[in-house]
């Protein structure tokens, strides 16, 4: 290698290392105890891992992760399932029809994408209220079904207007009608976009904080994500047990992105590039 | 068709288009209900809360509609430097795809988490950053605790976690010009510096429209890192448009207050998608 070459790649990983530090950091306070942590996680003049720490977070007395995490899964399913399934349905209605309402629609859609969820609590709350949905998952589940809807929609048309029709187009002269050619021969084809959809809307739904945080109060109900903050005390942070529970919270999404590393990038990239 | 986009968007009138509507409609309320006109819009603009001037010579908190601003100033340039410079340097780097993937795990972790990572790393005892800090003999101290640097921690702190964003999005974004286009300007002896102005800085604006918007969208919703690391404090010097929206319904129970803030906030990434928009039109015709 030459030297210049040598001094890029240096740089790079120097940048690798700075950026997993605070990682590690987190991963070095979860397993080691307390009084080895005095001198700073990078110290290792005794080290002595123990997982004490991560048994804290998840039996915890009040905010016990166990309990969070299969609450976050119960919302997290279906909340990604429906609006996957309803708006891949809308996308592939608004690539392939032509209708007085389809540019109005997509500018609903794109406007949608840029509202903050803060412009629709109050209103949100008082209609869950109203239908006896405050504090339910089924509430919950709705909320999020409707707001993953517009970016699912507006993903999947773009994938379906890059897709050419002839296969439609065929199995409609077969004489299929559009529902079957929808579920039949356009479904089977967008599995690559609707794995790309799922991975970024079900990461989206179990780190959400804000919809959880105003509409699911119960202490037993709580989210996951709900219970980082009541993991941390107000006057001392037990880093130990605050860690555990990040790196459990988080290893959810980062194992799905792991996984779906290809159809994660290709979503977040498939809103630029076409 | 119809059978297509009906349940879709049935779901988005009710759920999203109608609360949107509500809470345009409840900032011009007072709290019986009653038309104020702007009144609700002058008392939050002129509220400590969102804009303080004091603050400009005494120091933080500046209101949180400053802190976003200055978000945004920092936070933004930082990121698309970082990011082109990174997608560029890490393209003739063994491993640069793992790096890449390091870079990128701050924007897959829940923000929540994100924002107990922010305070640690700036934490007292087990920050990195204290560490670091030491070498300049800076004493050791939660950065993210003290009013004159909590909002900056913070700020600080986001550009670690988004930074992945602009790096992924930027090098998707090299891969797609042409080759042949580097190789004719160094036929013609050109050198790299102007290469990367000429070539690939053009090359890459609509990406850059892209990561700007997404960006410029993050900076005016962020909310969840606050609420953790900091929750807006000490004494509202990190406080910002989110929170103080959350803080007036949930916690004071205005609002009417709050829908003013919301509106604000909504306006201001409405202005800041336009671009987006723009190609959506260009798309049609």
């Amino acid at each position: 290698m030459k030297p210049k070459a040598m001094l890029v790649s240096l740089l790079g990983w120097l940048v690798a290392l700075v950026w997993i530090l605070p990682f590690m950091g987190v991963f070095m306070t979860a397993i080691r105890p307390l009084d080895e942590l005095l001198n700073g996680w990078w110290n290792f003049q005794t080290f002595r891992p123990t997982i004490s720490n991560f048994s804290g977070a998840w039996n915890h007395p009040t905010a016990a992760l166990s309990r969070g995490m299969l609450n976050s899964l119960i919302v997290a399913v279906p909340a990604t399932l429906l609006p996957l399934f309803v708006a891949t349905m809308a996308g592939y209605g608004l690539s392939r029809y032509k209708f007085r309402l389809r540019t109005p629609l997509l500018a609903l859609v794109i406007i949608a994408l840029a509202l903050p969820q803060q412009t629709i609590a109050v209103p949100i709350f008082q209609m869950m209220n109203v239908l006896n949905l405050v504090d339910t998952y089924l509430g919950l589940i709705i909320v999020h079904t409707a707001w993953g809807i517009p970016w699912i929609a507006f993903f999947m048309r773009n994938f379906f207007t890059t897709i050419p029709k002839a296969m439609e187009e065929a199995a409609s002269i077969d004489g299929a009608s559009d529902i079957t050619i929808f579920f039949k021969v356009v479904l089977p084809l967008a599995m690559p976009a609707i794995g790309s959809a799922f991975a970024l809307q079900f990461t989206w739904v179990w780190s959400d904080f804000f919809l959880a945080l105003i509409l699911i109060y119960s202490p037993d109900k709580l989210l996951a994500t709900q219970r980082i903050p009541l993991m941390r005390g107000v006057y001392h942070v037990d880093w130990g047990l605050l860690s555990s529970a990040a790196i459990l919270v988080m290893a959810v999404p980062i194992v799905v992105y792991l996984i779906l590393q290809r159809y994660y990038i290709r979503g977040m990239v498939g809103w630029s590039l076409k | 068709m119809a059978f297509f986009v009906i349940p879709a968007f049935a779901l988005v009138g009710i759920f999203v288009v109608y609360p949107v509507a509500r809470t345009v409609v409840l900032s011009f309320l007072d709290s019986d209900g009653k038309f104020v006109g702007l009144q609700n819009y002058i008392k939050v603009l002129s509220s400590r809360e969102i804009v303080n001037l004091e603050g400009l010579s005494r120091g933080f908190p500046l209101g949180a509609l400053v802190h976003n601003l200055l978000w945004i100033a920092i936070h933004l340039p930082l990121t698309l430097a970082l990011g082109l410079v990174l997608a560029v340097l890490l393209r003739n780097v063994r491993g640069g795809a793992v790096i890449k993937s390091i870079i990128f795990l701050g924007m897959v972790m829940p923000m929540i988490v994100g924002g107990v990572m922010i305070n640690f790393m700036f934490d007292r005892n087990l920050g990195i950053f204290n560490a670091f800090m030491e070498i300049f003999a800076i004493p050791a101290r939660s950065w993210t605790a003290y009013p004159d640097t909590a909002l900056l921690a913070l700020i600080f702190g986001s550009v670690w976690l988004w930074v992945g964003f602009s790096t992924v999005l930027y090098s998707a974004g090299l891969e797609t010009i042409p080759k042949d286009l580097y190789e004719a300007a160094q036929l013609d002896g050109a050198s790299a510096l102007k290469i990367f102005t000429k070539i690939t800085i053009p090359m890459l604006r609509p990406i850059t429209i892209v990561v700007v918007t997404m960006t410029l969208l993050w900076e005016l919703k962020v909310f969840d890192i606050v609420y953790v690391a900091t929750m807006g404090g000490p004494g509202g010097a990190s406080n910002v448009l989110a929170l103080q929206m959350y803080l007036y319904a949930f916690r004071a129970l205005d609002f009417n207050r709050s829908a003013v803030v919301a509106v604000l906030l909504t306006m201001s990434t409405l202005l800041v998608s336009l671009p987006l928009l723009r190609t959506l039109r260009d798309d049609q015709s």
